[in-house]
């Protein structure tokens, strides 16, 4: 942001100092992400830089807290990588097909109750999770579904449909309805038309809602931990009890992990959204 | 032909206005059966067990269950002084019973949160009422302790009669009821709720200015800079957005504790000594450190969205005007960026308020909130009655911020990335 020639000096010195503020501001919301990797490459066990990283000696750099993690004797990380995928990915297509019709309909201008309904839908986001927790989990020991997958499915499935809710109907409201009348008028049965000509189009939306249900889940501590038995153990849970009782360099190196994994949905959900604009014909 | 009284008919001989009512209707029901599902679902599995949480946090049936003959013969009693032969008898039948089936441990503990001192006497009262004769059990029940011929004891038992009582909300807020039924607080140094409640709003509330005060400048830069390095700068607030939450908790840890590169940058510029490190974790600071890192990205997604919509014109009219720039922001900009404002500091506030896992990481003793309190009282104490008390009270504070939030920017508003 150049200045114009004519500003006065002590409007010129305050930008600079709105400038350096922000930049404060940006490197406190980026660099606390950037101590982990390091430190996830040290030879040592402690979880400060030593004097060897300092100087960058390669002597102080070592993998060895990724093999721990991938061989590491008795290590949780490879059953709760497991249980994590398992648990995420099947509530990301619970939620995805739940939340998407449920969207449809919302978005018909035929539908009653719209504003109720609305805010039914959405209460699990709004809720604080200490609650839906105690709640959920008081319907899983009713239901016999504690400490099973699928009660955690279930609960994540909860959790996740607002966003697919909101992300979806976000899309519809762009949405050009006489392209679906056309294709009736042309003979297309309703399911025909959803598959060919709907779905096409609120994709980008769609898939963004999923990524938000899957990283929900993927990222979900607080309703698993009333959930969870021995079994179910994620990847949240055993950061959560490595960072409670004692926190280990592989702890780094899981974490240096899922710092990539969000980098990767970043980047998706970002170009999507792009894409999504430029369907819908927002240009900006 | 037709003339204007009659009425337009379609093809099938149907007057129009019913055909249309008709597909309106079909319509409604098509939209709705799409919505059904998932609205079933999330009412079964989610709004029906927090109406089972708010049965739970009033549900005392457990005593009533347990006395069910002794509450039937208090009935008459007037509570003022020592109950009749007939209420003795009546306690003396229903805890032989409760003896058979090994349940008197459990009156004793409920009935010790009414009195201390239920303890001792109902493992005295058991022993020696195996060697009880029939008929004037007052006079032998009162012999096995003082504390059985002390009337204060026997109002407690009465109190416990109904099977629905508000005891725990009052816990929650430190209160109870005393004996003359008096709504009374407990002594001070044992107010350990309203210390909570009043530290987790305290939290809030600065986790949300300190949010604002940070998000409001880098907000407007993201909003006016050329999309190409404003894009750039995005990451910085989308990348944490999506990253895990234990994660940069767990960074936070790292940062913060005594050896830590925080305290090894303050040494280092001299601000305190090597030997005097001062605690920055495990304590409020980390709360607030933390928190505020990570609540900041919600609260500049929506200022942003709404700064985006502002036409830098109108800040050059306000100039050409001849307002100065901080004339032409204050007056122009600032009121305009105010719904950007009310739904970033809301969205702030309400997650805020019911946050768990970072201040049990990060916050120590004197750094956790209700939540943490929540979560003790379900895991460890098992009181899961106060635990769903204190729960919907937390619930009713945020729905009550939450219909503010509704009423100033609409829940259709909220913006995700």
């Amino acid at each position: 942001m150049a200045l114009p020639k004519y500003t006065e000096p002590h409007y010129r010195i305050w930008h600079y100092v709105y400038l350096t503020i922000c930049a404060a501001v940006f490197f406190f919301l980026i660099a606390p992400l950037f101590v982990i990797f390091p430190l996830s490459f040290n030879a040592e066990e402690f979880l400060v830089f030593s004097d060897g990283m300092k100087r960058l000696d390669p002597d102080a750099f070592s993998l060895r807290w990724y093999k721990d993690m991938i061989y590491g004797t008795k290590n949780p990380w490879g059953l709760a990588t497991k249980n994590s995928f398992i648990i995420a990915i099947f509530a990301t297509i619970g939620s995805v097909i739940l939340g998407t019709v449920a969207a449809l309909g919302l978005s018909s201008r035929h539908m009653p109750y719209k504003g109720l309904i609305m805010a039914v839908l959405i209460s699990p986001m709004i809720v604080p999770l200490i609650i839906s927790g105690v709640a959920i989990f008081f319907f899983m020991a009713k239901a016999g579904l504690a400490a099973t997958h699928l009660g955690i499915i279930l609960a994540h499935i909860i959790l996740g449909t607002p966003f697919v809710v909101i992300t979806v109907t976000a899309t519809l409201s762009g949405f050009d309805h006489s392209v679906t009348r056309a294709a009736a008028s042309l003979g297309s049965n309703p399911v025909n038309t959803f598959m060919k000509i709907t779905l096409p189009l609120i994709l980008p939306g769609v898939i963004s809602g999923g990524l938000f249900a899957f990283v929900t889940s993927f990222d979900e501590v607080v309703v698993v931990l009333f959930l969870a038995g021995l079994e179910n153990t994620t990847i949240p849970i055993q950061m959560w009890t490595g960072l409670r009782e004692q926190l280990s360099p592989t702890i780094l190196a899981v974490a240096t992990c899922l710092i990539i994994l969000s980098t990767l949905i970043l980047v998706t959900a970002e170009l999507l959204r792009r894409r999504s604009e430029r369907l819908r014909g927002i240009n900006r | 032909m037709s003339s204007e009284t009659q009425k337009i008919l379609t093809t099938d001989g149907i007057p129009l206005e019913v055909s249309l009512k008709k597909a309106e209707r079909r319509n409604k029901i098509k939209a709705f059966l799409l919505v059904a599902p998932l609205l079933f679902f999330i009412i079964i599995t989610y709004v029906f067990p927090i109406g089972d949480m708010l049965m739970r946090s009033v549900d005392d049936k457990m005593v009533t269950e347990m006395l069910p003959k002794t509450f039937k013969a208090m009935e008459k009693w007037d509570g003022k002084e020592l109950p009749e032969e007939e209420v003795f008898a009546a306690f003396h039948s229903d805890f032989i019973k409760l003896v058979e089936e090994k349940r008197e441990g459990k009156l004793s503990t409920q009935l010790n949160y009414t009195k201390n001192g239920f303890k001792s006497i109902i493992k005295k009262l058991r022993r020696k009422s195996k060697s009880f004769e029939e008929g004037n059990y007052k006079e032998q029940i009162m012999a096995v302790h003082k504390r059985w011929a002390n009337v204060e004891y026997w109002q407690a038992i009465k109190r416990r009669a109904p099977a629905y009582t508000g005891q725990k909300y009052l816990k929650g807020m430190d209160m109870f009821k005393n004996e003359n039924g008096e709504i009374v607080s407990v002594p001070e140094d044992r107010r350990i709720h309203r210390v909570l409640w009043l530290r987790t709003l305290e939290i809030a509330f600065f986790v949300t200015v300190f949010c604002f005060l940070m998000a409001y400048p880098i907000a407007h830069l993201l909003a006016t800079l050329p999309m190409k390095y404003s894009n750039l700068l995005m990451i910085c607030v989308l990348l944490p957005f999506w990253t895990s939450l234990l994660v940069r908790t767990a960074s936070w840890m790292i940062l913060l504790q005594q050896q830590g590169l925080v305290n090894d940058f303050f040494v280092g510029i001299g601000l305190v000594a090597d030997d005097n490190r001062p605690e920055m974790m495990f304590n409020k600071t980390g709360s607030y450190v933390a928190m505020t890192q990570i609540l900041l990205p919600f609260m500049v997604l929506p200022l942003y969205s709404v700064m985006k919509t502002i036409s830098p014109s109108l800040m050059r009219a306000g100039k050409s005007l001849g307002g100065t720039p901080f004339v032409a922001f204050w007056k122009v900009y600032f009121p305009l960026t105010i719904p950007g404002i009310g739904a970033g500091c809301l969205l702030v506030f309400i997650l805020a308020i019911g946050y768990y896992i970072t201040p049990a990481l990060v916050g120590g003793a004197s750094g956790t909130l209700i939540s943490n309190q929540i979560a003790f009282h379900m895991k460890s104490t098992l009181d899961w009655s106060f635990a769903s008390a204190m729960g919907l009270m937390l619930l009713t504070g945020v729905l009550a911020i939450y219909w503010v939030y509704n009423k100033l920017v609409g829940i259709d508003n909220i913006k995700l990335g």
